[in-house]
């Protein structure tokens, strides 16, 4: 058996498991069961897809076994490998984190095929090669994620999750209609044979179709100014979903974006300079936006956007080393992020609350916890050793390798007023005196379910996260490669329309 | 006929494009509903003028209508239908809730106004906001 015959089975294996625990809906145990086998068969297939992928260059599988611009390609390049390896990862891991907490995952029995919905959703979005699939695997993450949104019903939710499908739904027409015209213009939907088919296309009507997938990324990714919908809807989630949601979803808009920007165009060079602007707004009005919440989920999903801003600001440089950088961040902050939220779920459920001005002191009571958010804060504030100054040094030194100054300067002092944020909560939340009554108790410790599983899952995205710097090295010559990869988009075409041409 | 179902379009997004502006539920779940029609109808116009149907050997080529963008069509419209399915579910659960059909604001937004307007010495929130806060067009 070939790899290639295993490319499918990211998307296979996490809908098998949706279906068969819709039918065990009434027992808990074998959803779990169930649940978690498939994602960890995920994560190895991911890591031999990425073995693979490292090895070949480009993984392919046409679906039906129709030739490539007839079947539907499902294409495993580097960059899709190393998303599917973590995303797989941080999927188990806030598997377990949501076993392990009371709330939704006990309470509903749609908690796990929605999980299960979602993460085939996700991993569709990464490995397919074709635009209309795209659509249908964003899709197929969204529904999922309404659904995960709006679990349990409370006014709060109700009133974010309205606009969260509200405006997903926007971006979703808004895609149907670029498909359209893309079709109109091109007769294809297949991204290599788009990719070839473009370059013949009006200069200015591409501009007009790069410009208009921008946009309808930019929503699912939280671009300034297309954000807005973001800090709401997040923080009312329940915990390990909104987990999920920070570290996962908005990645992949910004997997999207890096996608088909450098595929099907050729990026000019105000299209760099366009996304260095969306970077820079990007980031320092997610940051300031940050500083006036008191909430600690509100702070931290503000903080999503100021760093999508230095994705972004990776692949705006148009070099090998900045899309590499922005590959580098992107793992990077899938891992720290979903980390800061499990300890925020953690912090919620010891204090009973996750308004700043009404907790303090979790210093003494719960010191693990303080050191579980210290280093994943740390490290997206950017402080040494930790990830997230490598990720940020790469970016720099990237930015200045063109003498891109402004936005440079920029990124950095960005990193100052997050770190600024990060020393809010800490002050706020394990510092001080409790100084007034929280809205909630903290729940009695026979309901709590087993915190243990939580503060497992948790510490093992942060020493991932450690992991990260400690192999750093290797990680961004892999992240090297794939940019690479990206920026020659003929290797991809020919990859996929190549064999049978 | 592509002239009419390009008018046909036009004025689909046109209209759900003006209802989403609106403040009421129903209404930006009806225009929510005429974008997709639009983006749908757009899809189908996309494969150019309609034709014999695609099969193999009935027909020339030439003469045939392209398939692709019905078949599109026809996911995104199943798609659109289950969503909009969900969205009316959660509409019909929000005006159970409030008894009202406006959207609301966001209620962390209108604390961090409130805090702002109080200066930073001010009063420190201690509750909900009133429903007149919130619930104000």
């Amino acid at each position: 058996m070939s790899t290639a015959s295993l490319v499918p089975l990211p998307i296979v294996l996490p809908l098998l498991g949706a279906a068969v625990t819709v039918v065990a809906g009434r027992w808990r145990a074998v959803q779990r069961a169930v649940s978690v086998t498939a994602l960890a068969a995920l994560v190895v297939i991911s890591i031999l897809l990425l073995v693979e992928a490292e090895r070949e260059g480009h993984v392919v599988q046409v679906a039906g076994g129709w030739s490539a611009p007839l079947g539907i390609a499902l294409v495993v390049d580097r960059l899709a490998g190393i998303m599917l390896v973590v995303s797989s990862v941080v999927l188990l891991v806030v598997m377990v984190y949501a076993i392990g907490q009371a709330g939704a995952e006990r309470e509903r029995i749609a908690f796990h095929p929605l999980y299960l919905v979602l993460a085939t959703g996700v991993s569709a979005s990464f490995i397919t090669g074709d635009l209309f699939n795209l659509f249908v695997a964003f899709e197929m993450m969204l529904a999922a994620s309404y659904v995960l949104i709006t679990l349990g019903g409370r006014p709060d939710q109700v009133r974010s999750g309205m606009t969260y499908v509200v405006i997903s739904l926007v971006a979703s027409t808004l895609f149907i209609s670029v498909l359209a015209l893309l079709y109109a213009a091109t007769g294809t939907v297949n991204m290599a044979e788009l990719s070839i088919r473009l370059a013949e296309v009006d200069p200015g009507l591409k501009a007009a179709f790069s410009i208009m997938l921008l946009i309808v990324f930019g929503i699912k990714a939280g671009l300034f100014p297309l954000f807005f919908w973001l800090p709401d809807s997040y923080p009312t989630a329940p915990g390990p979903v909104t987990a999920i949601f920070a570290g996962l979803l908005t990645k992949v808009g910004v997997y999207a974006i890096i996608r088909t920007q450098l595929l099907l165009f050729d990026t000019p060079g105000w299209m760099g300079t366009t996304l260095l602007w969306v970077a820079g707004a990007t980031m320092v009005v997610g940051v300031l936006g940050a500083i006036a919440q008191d909430d600690m989920k509100r702070i931290l999903a503000f903080h999503i956007i100021s760093q999508i801003g230095y994705m972004i600001l990776g692949l705006g440089l148009l070099t090998v080393a900045g899309v590499a950088a922005a590959v580098f961040y992107v793992i990077h902050h899938i891992i720290v992020k979903t980390a800061l939220f499990l300890v925020a779920g953690l912090v919620d459920r010891r204090a009973g609350t996750s308004r700043l001005s009404e907790m303090g002191g979790l210093v003494r009571t719960a010191p693990l916890i303080a050191a579980l958010f210290a280093v994943p804060a740390l490290s997206l504030a950017g402080l040494p050793p930790f990830s997230g100054f490598l990720a940020k040094f790469a970016l720099v030194d990237a930015g200045l390798e063109v003498d891109r100054w402004a936005i440079v300067t920029a990124s950095l002092a960005v990193g100052l007023f997050t770190l600024y944020s990060m020393t809010k909560i800490w002050a706020g939340v394990f510092w001080g005196e409790r100084d007034t009554a929280p809205s909630r108790e903290p729940m009695a410790d026979g309901r709590l379910g087993s915190p243990l599983w939580m503060v497992v899952a948790t510490a093992t995205l942060v020493a991932g996260s450690i992991a990260f710097s400690v192999w750093a090295g290797p990680l961004h010559e892999l992240s090297l490669r794939a940019a690479g990869d990206l920026l020659d988009p003929s290797v991809y075409v020919e990859a996929v329309l190549g064999v049978d041409r | 006929m592509s002239i009419v179902l390009a008018l046909v379009t036009a004025l689909l997004f046109a209209c759900g494009s003006w209802l989403l502006m609106q403040r009421r539920l129903t209404r930006i779940i009806i225009g929510i509903g005429l974008l997709g029609h639009g983006a749908n109808l757009l899809l189908i116009t996309s494969g150019g003028p309609g034709g014999r149907p695609p099969l193999i050997g009935s027909d020339p080529v030439d003469t045939m209508s392209d398939p692709l963008p019905q078949a599109l069509a026809l996911t995104a419209i199943v798609i659109t239908f289950g969503v909009t399915a969900f969205l009316l579910a959660l509409g019909y659960r929000s005006w159970e809730i409030t008894r009202d059909d406006a959207v609301e604001n966001d209620i962390e937004d209108t604390m961090v106004a409130r805090r702002e307007a109080d200066g930073p010495e001010g009063p420190v929130d201690d509750g909900e906001p009133t429903t007149s806060e919130i619930g104000e067009m």
